[in-house]
């Protein structure tokens, strides 16, 4: 396998472990990269106490956004809305285990982007009941 | 099977002409570098050439008595003068040092089309600009209440000529149009497209900056009353580019940017404009970089631009020949006819990041994304492409290590 995409990457690119969508779902969002196409959106179930205990994304892409999807669900599943304010994106690094020049790491960073969006989308909601 | 680079034109010797080439992108990894639609490499000529001026006689131009200043001034007219011989320009002064294609492009906008455009007037485009002969009209559109529209790029990847007779009787005021694209390689029918359109009264804008850079471009036979290009796509530096403008239309038009040089006599409230072409070069130009452009036209002008074209064509037919044979794979634009040498494609299930990420694993250098030609992209339903683009100093050998290296993303993501 080659070194620039850990078999981990492609792996989760060819068979995703969370793809597909959660309907009825406690949020739910999505975007998209506008200057490669790659599009993300991420369906959320969470607890009384604001954990996530299910979550799936759809959407389509190259393998490091959709790998990145992937792998980020995996590692907020059990964790709470807090939490998950707090990951940046070395966080994405880690679970790709991969550098990235700027481009792909826009690339990268989209899930993250989406689940975060999402996750403030619900604070607003919340403030506003 | 490989085609054979004829004598006369000595490959070996032109890769050697250009420092990068001989690179390795990482240790073992020779550089296979297929994108030149987005700046082309450069020989040691120009760079050398530039490194000289500011050794040799760098000096304000124009204003200085002193011999330094009179040196510099000599470089930079007289690369403007080769610059003008080298598209048939009836005279240097209708020829403008501008940063780039971009800039030539904003700067007729700002100029002329503030001036010259009204509300309700039509501006014709086509759906294979880049976004450089897109958004400076989408801009003077939204401040002058301008009409758009647009000639249609038929599923072959050519301009729906029909559709474009059709909107010429609308009376366009300015036609504003890409030699060649740079997405889909397709060399566009100019002259008669200059030739219709000028006798339906419309001013006319060409974009260049593909087109210049890789075949004979001759203005005393286009009726284009301005052409757009940049040096660093054909051999020169970046930082420069050139907007030739007919001379009528230029000593009509005001200034674009003010300062120096602009001006001929200012006072306090007011100022006299220079004359052409220096009322269009306000503040202290690029010096170096003309100096460098006029060696990339020494340059191409010592090979030929009808033998870079030769070559060019020999190469991108070569490379369709090659693309077509792989499985899966889609081939952007027309076929070879009506194609220069940019070859984009797309191959089914793998997006054109992998595609890059991939070759670039391998030495091979391509461009992945939308180009700046963004609503083409979404015309064709694509997100985005990948694409290959060539110039003389590329060889068959290269076009191989792409198929290869495209067979090798093809097994990685299978």
């Amino acid at each position: 396998m080659e070194d620039f995409y850990r078999e981990l990457i492609i792996e989760r690119y060819k068979s995703p472990h969370y793809r597909g969508m959660l309907d009825p779902h406690d949020f739910s969002y999505e975007d998209d990269n506008p200057a490669c196409g790659d599009h993300i959106k991420i369906d959320v179930r969470l607890d009384e106490n604001n954990v996530v205990t299910e979550a799936l994304f759809s959407g389509e892409g190259c393998a490091i956004s959709q790998a990145s999807a992937d792998l980020l669900i995996e590692s907020i599943i059990g964790k709470s809305v807090e939490e998950i304010k707090a990951l940046d994106k070395d966080h994405v690094l880690e679970n790709l285990g991969i550098e990235l020049g700027p481009v792909r790491l826009k690339c990268a960073l989209l899930p993250l982007k989406v689940l975060k969006a999402g996750i403030y989308g619900l604070g607003d909601q919340k403030t506003e009941e | 099977m490989a085609p054979t680079v004829k004598a006369g034109f000595n490959i070996q010797q032109i890769r050697e002409d250009f420092p990068l080439l001989s690179r390795e992108v990482r240790p073992g990894v020779p550089l296979v570098y297929l994108d030149s639609a987005a700046t082309s490499q450069k020989p040691a000529v120009v760079i050398e050439a530039m490194s000289r001026y500011y050794q040799d006689m760098n000096a304000n131009i124009h204003r200085g008595i002193h011999r330094l200043a009179e040196e510099a001034t000599n470089a930079y007219e007289s690369a403007r003068q080769k610059i003008a011989d080298f598209i048939h320009a009836s005279s240097p002064e209708q020829l403008i040092f501008t940063r780039n294609t971009t800039e030539s492009i904003n700067l007729v906008a700002n100029s002329w089309g503030r001036t010259f455009l009204k509300g309700g007037d039509l501006v014709l485009l086509s759906e294979m600009e880049h976004h450089s002969n897109l958004v400076p009209w989408q801009i003077l559109a939204d401040q002058l209440s301008l009409r758009l529209e647009f000639i249609p790029v038929t599923p072959q990847g050519l301009l729906d000529l029909d559709v474009f007779h059709q909107l010429l009787e609308q009376e366009p005021k300015l036609l504003a149009l890409t030699h060649m694209s740079n997405v889909l390689g397709t060399i566009n029918p100019l002259e008669h497209m200059l030739d219709r359109a000028k006798a339906a009264g419309a001013v006319t804008l060409v974009d260049g900056a593909q087109s210049v850079p890789h075949f004979p471009v001759d203005l005393s036979r286009l009726e284009a009353d301005f052409y757009a290009f940049s040096a660093h796509k054909m051999v020169g530096p970046t930082g420069i580019g050139i907007l030739y403008g007919r001379k009528e239309l230029l000593e009509k038009m005001p200034p674009f940017l003010g300062g120096g040089e602009m001006i001929k006599k200012v006072e306090l409230r007011s100022f006299k404009t220079n004359d052409l072409p220096h009322k269009f070069e306000a503040g202290t130009p690029a010096i170096a970089e003309a100096v460098g452009f006029g060696a990339a036209i020494d340059y191409l002008s010592q090979i030929g631009m009808a033998e870079v074209e030769k070559q060019e064509r020999i190469l991108t037919g070569y490379a369709l020949e090659r693309l077509s044979g792989i499985p899966n794979l889609h081939v952007l634009g027309p076929g070879i006819e009506e194609k220069g040498g940019v070859v984009s494609f797309y191959l089914d299930g793998i997006h054109a990041h992998d595609v890059a990420q991939v070759l670039d694993s391998e030495g091979i250098a391509v461009r992945a994304g939308h180009h700046c030609a963004q609503p083409l992209h979404t015309k064709f339903n694509l997100p985005a492409t990948s694409r290959a683009s060539m110039y003389f100093y590329n060889t068959p050998e290269e076009i191989d290590r792409l198929v290869e290296g495209l067979h090798k993303t093809k097994s990685i993501f299978a």
